[in-house]
């Protein structure tokens, strides 16, 4: 069930630069690929952000996000002990039900969020990662445990192998892809994966004012019409959205 | 205890607090949040004679203090509305106020008659949509334009009807004074101030429609200002829309000559923003011995 709550900060990391890791009092236990609309009292901007769960533990409610704006830059300054408005967890979340077979998750960036969580509740033989970055490579780590393989795959060969995420993908060995990342990104897998026996899921990311469905500012163009990434979504069949 | 129940338009509301047109669906997604029958009613999602998908681009963007959006009425149309909506709206027990839109004045004709058969409280019409036949310029910009489509409305609509007025008006007064000699029962104000936002990367507007409209904390005194200035000027009772947030906001507007209140932007800020209102505007009776809001609604 959806709440609205004020929530207390427990803990805030820098990962790495402009990529924040913000543990919270949570109190209902999310899906995986679920969100909340954070706010943090008394910032000094309006609207609450659409944060995705990085992780759910005892009560403790992970979030992973970079840096971006005004809200994020807001958010980045939470200490212990701070107060955060709460509404959630939001959106369908993954159906981890549905992900039969092979499941290979592929991130990118910030868009690794989601997926830490997803794996955790998978069978870690069945599950390959891959996690592509733009420079530098965050919280690979965490992964490692809770996957068959773990490829780490960075545009500046810093770490890992060097290249795009998606020219390291075994696309024939996988019975469902799950992504979330930049929209490039996905939208490569989405072509790579056209006409092949493999069900990809794929997380968006959109602007949202209410977070529930009811402002309508956040839809996705998919073959039955407008869906909302914060209600419908953020996770869809690929098979059903229709890319610009 | 204080009395904050209002009688608008002959229809009881347990509280003055309504939330606003296109911030709140029809009510069922906040309802999984908290129990919206304790609003003194909704303001439906703006609907239209048939079905709309909508504006494409980026729909929403955020401003100090405010927030514009150019979703272009998406929605289910009237007769999606009256076979889906209505109900599920009719089980929230709260006030069920009707947005209607229209580009022609037949749309909003045949909408009104559609709606006369069903079991909804109350038309609010909404002219700031582009009137297809006048270029594409909204009924509610010109006071004589508007004249002509609350009139023939009137003639149709069997409901209590509050006329929606937009703050991008030649004059917010004079359209008062029109909706009002037009027949309308009543006038909500105001709807989002017409606005703009560049990306300065991109070097084009934000939005694919160019201008959006801007609503929240931002247009508040505007709309505050308006409320003051329209009450002064016509009979008919006023519902104030535009930034409230807290109920020190919602108490201006009344003091300002709203006797009921729309809110809309603070349902995202905070979901359940109503209900703080709804109990903040009693705090404030009781803390100033007043025993009806009906004593403070045009007082200043």
């Amino acid at each position: 069930m959806t709440q609205s709550y004020q929530s207390t900060v427990l803990k805030q990391k820098e990962v790495c630069e402009g990529i924040f890791e913000l543990t919270l009092e949570g109190r209902e236990v999310p899906k995986p690929g679920q969100f909340y609309m954070v706010k943090r009292d008394h910032g000094d901007y309006l609207l609450p952000r659409p944060i995705s769960v990085y992780d759910f533990c005892e009560g403790k409610l992970k979030l992973l996000y970079r840096v971006e704006g005004k809200g994020t830059k807001s958010m980045a300054r939470l200490k212990e002990g701070d107060t955060v408005q709460l509404l959630g967890p939001l959106g369908n979340g993954f159906d981890v039900d549905q992900m039969k077979g092979k499941v290979g998750i592929v991130g990118g960036g910030i868009g690794i969020a989601p997926l830490l969580y997803l794996a955790k509740k998978l069978e870690p033989k069945s599950v390959d990662i891959y996690l592509g970055y733009k420079e530098q490579d965050y919280c690979a780590d965490s992964f490692q445990a809770n996957g068959n393989k773990v490829t780490v795959v960075t545009e500046s060969g810093k770490l890992g192998f060097k290249g795009f995420v998606t020219d390291f993908v075994k696309w024939d060995q996988y019975d469902t892809i799950v992504t979330c990342g930049p929209e490039i990104m996905m939208e490569k897998i989405l072509r790579e994966s056209q006409g092949k026996e493999v069900t990809v899921f794929a997380s968006l990311e959109r602007r949202m004012a209410c977070g529930v469905g009811a402002c309508l500012g956040c839809v996705v163009k998919t073959t039955t019409g407008n869906q909302r990434a914060c209600k419908e979504g953020p996770v869809f069949n690929a098979d059903h959205l229709i890319l610009d | 205890m204080a009395n904050i129940m209002v009688d608008f338009l002959g229809i009881p509301f347990k509280n003055p607090v309504v939330a606003a047109s296109g911030t709140f669906g029809f009510g069922e997604e906040y309802h999984t949040i908290y129990d919206v029958g304790r609003l003194g009613g909704i303001s439906t999602k703006g609907l239209t004679r048939m079905e709309k998908e909508g504006n494409d681009g980026i729909r929403l963007w955020e401003t100090p203090m405010g927030l514009m959006n150019s979703i272009g009425l998406q929605n289910p149309g009237v007769e999606g509305f009256i076979s889906r909506e209505i109900p599920k709206m009719k089980q929230l027990g709260t006030n069920i106020i009707v947005n209607l839109g229209g580009n022609t004045l037949e749309d909003y004709l045949i909408g009104l008659e559609w709606l006369n058969q069903t079991e909804v409280d109350m038309i609010e019409l909404n002219i700031s949509c582009p009137n297809v036949k006048a270029g594409g310029m909204a009924f509610g910009i010109k006071g004589e334009v508007a004249y002509e489509v609350v009139k023939v409305a009137k003639k149709i609509c069997k409901k209590p009807m509050m006329v929606k007025l937009s703050p991008n008006a030649e004059n917010i007064v004079e359209m008062g004074i029109a909706c009002e000699a037009a027949g309308a029962d009543a006038l909500s104000l105001i709807n989002t101030l017409n606005a703009m936002a560049i990306d300065i990367n991109k070097r084009k507007a934000v939005f694919d429609n160019i201008y959006a409209g801007l609503s929240g904390p931002a247009i508040k005194p505007v709309a505050l200002r308006m409320v003051h200035q329209v009450a002064n000027a016509v009979k008919i009772p006023i519902c104030g829309v535009g930034g409230i947030s807290t109920a020190e906001d919602a108490i201006e507007f009344f003091m300002a000559g709203a006797s009921l209140i729309q809110v809309g932007t603070a349902n995202f800020v905070k979901a359940d923003s109503c209900l703080d209102i709804i109990d903040g505007i009693t705090d404030f009776l009781e803390k100033e011995n007043i025993k009806d809001i009906q004593d403070i609604i045009g007082i200043v």
